[in-house]
């Protein structure tokens, strides 16, 4: 199985594990298999109508798969797909709405 | 690849010539190298956890000019990492904390202070002049900013970036590689990728990723080895292993692309999607009690539930004794909860605890407060023993 290297602000929505074994033939069937496995990870990694966020960067190995097929790109069972989110430590912002829902990273922004 | 200076190598003491002579005596180096790191003019953006490392050692390296960005005070709570701050310097400015250690460590090193926060506005005349940019930021929208500046003005962007135990870097920027937006073209929601005050920093991690921009400023000015220009490596301080991606420049990008859209400096907290620092998080609509209030009701006997929505290593610094339920665990956990009681949630300062009343109220709670300014409040005004994080 191939596997998916999760970081670390997104360990706590999968089980706390650093790397999952997935099933699929591409990078689209992989991630699906991984939400379907932990749910929770599915908003952080998906926008409401399925994409996938624009700050959230996949790489196949050590490509990028936005300059190969993207979610179509073929994997093996050899493979290791990551998942590479910006970070930039630090600062918390102060946001520009008022959630009426949970934070998902689960701590708020003024602690 | 050398990044060219305008000025001529500038010549060197004997001084300087024993202080570098570690440098000097390997051919990598050389003369003609420390000449090229007194002729450099190195911008180093914050001066906290990364920039602390990046400034210490490139002063020691013997960079000619030292520019510092920051307009931030030491905090006791920066000296876990910031080791460029000693205790005497708390509340001083982290400008002239800084200044000060790198002048000691080498006197010959010329340091341009700008005490200013990094904007729009400013941006591009201090840039102006200064051959290399180290970003140390802490926060998204500088990190944007400092793109879009060093592409603008044609400077390379030594990039570090940390999170808990793990670590980025990579040098965004040159004339044939990508720019931080050919990355991530868009930055995340505010809220959803937590800040070390939220999900902490081991303290050397900024050390480690710190000391890697050094290297990379360094191997730019000398113009040796394999800087990490379209490469992103990825630092696991907890596994100790280094992993590295591939970055490419996007022709489409933005601001570096063959057809940039980006041709000045924008508003960089709207692009985020968040207001200026002087906004609080709304609490509209959350009924909040007082620290004195609940002490008094409690001393009183008053039939209170207090509800702690902080992590159970948070419960260990300090408590009041609250029935401890993470807030990401509160819905599954709500039947814990009697809706016929009284309950008073907290946790650390009153934001996270204000989404629980905001969720227990969808939920049905009518009788629920948020206890306004949480346990750090209760340290400053109830109980002064109580140790505050």
């Amino acid at each position: 199985m191939a596997k998916i290297h999760i970081p670390t602000p997104l360990r706590q929505y999968a089980g706390k594990q650093p790397v999952v074994d997935v099933s699929g033939k591409t990078v689209g069937e992989a991630l699906s298999d991984l939400v379907a496995r932990h749910s929770e990870l599915r908003r952080h990694l998906y926008t409401e109508d399925g994409k996938l966020r624009s700050f959230v960067n996949v790489y196949l190995n050590d490509e990028d798969v936005r300059y190969m097929e993207k979610e179509a790109t073929p994997i093996t069972e050899n493979d290791n797909i990551s998942i590479v989110p910006s970070i930039a430590g630090g600062r918390s912002p102060i946001i520009m709405r008022s959630h009426s829902r949970m934070s998902p990273s689960g701590a708020c922004c003024c602690c | 690849m050398a990044i060219a200076t305008e000025t001529s190598p500038a010549s060197l003491t004997n001084d300087e010539i024993l202080r570098y002579s570690r440098h000097l005596i390997m051919p990598e180096v050389g003369m003609e190298g420390q000449q090229k790191l007194k002729a450099a003019k190195v911008l180093c953006i914050g001066t906290g956890g990364l920039g602390s490392p990046l400034a210490l050692y490139l002063a020691a390296a013997g960079v000619g000019t030292l520019g510092l960005v920051d307009f931030d005070v030491v905090d006791y709570t920066n000296l876990q990492r910031q080791i460029i701050h000693s205790t005497a310097d708390v509340g001083r400015k982290k400008l002239d904390s800084a200044a000060e250690k790198l002048s000691a460590i080498n006197p010959f090193v010329e340091i341009k202070k700008f005490d200013t926060r990094l904007s729009s506005e400013n941006a591009l005349e201090i840039f102006a002049d200064f051959d290399i940019i180290a970003d140390g930021t802490d926060n998204f929208p500088t990190r944007y900013l400092v793109n879009d500046a060093c592409v603008l003005t044609g400077k390379p962007n030594v990039y570090g970036s940390i999170f808990r135990f793990e670590g980025q870097a990579s040098v965004f920027a040159t004339e044939e590689g990508p720019c931080y937006r050919c990355l991530y073209p868009e930055p995340p929601p505010p809220g959803l990728v937590p800040s070390c005050a939220e999900g902490g920093v081991l303290g050397i991690l900024p050390g480690l990723v710190g000391v890697m921009q050094a290297t990379e400023v360094v191997k730019l000015i000398l113009g040796i080895g394999d800087p990490l220009i379209g490469r992103l490596l990825l630092i696991d301080a907890l596994g100790m292993k280094f992993r590295e991606l591939k970055l490419r420049k996007n022709p489409e990008c933005p601001a570096c692309g063959a057809h940039p859209t980006i041709t000045k400096l924008i508003d960089y907290n709207e692009f985020c999607g968040i207001r200026g620092e002087e906004e609080k998080p709304l609490t509209a609509g959350i009924p909040e009690i007082q620290v004195e209030e609940l002490k008094r009701r409690l001393d009183a006997g008053d039939d209170l539930f207090v509800l702690d929505v902080r992590e159970p290593h948070e419960y260990q610094i300090c408590n009041i004794g609250g029935h401890l339920i993470p807030l990401n665990d509160l819905p599954k956990r709500v039947s814990e909860l009697d809706s016929s009681r009284e309950i008073v949630a907290h946790c650390k300062m009153g934001g996270r605890s204000a989404k629980a009343v905001a969720f227990l109220q969808q939920a049905g709670f009518k009788k629920i407060h948020n206890l306004s300014g949480g346990i750090l409040a209760w340290a400053d005004r109830i109980d002064r023993t109580m140790p505050k994080y």
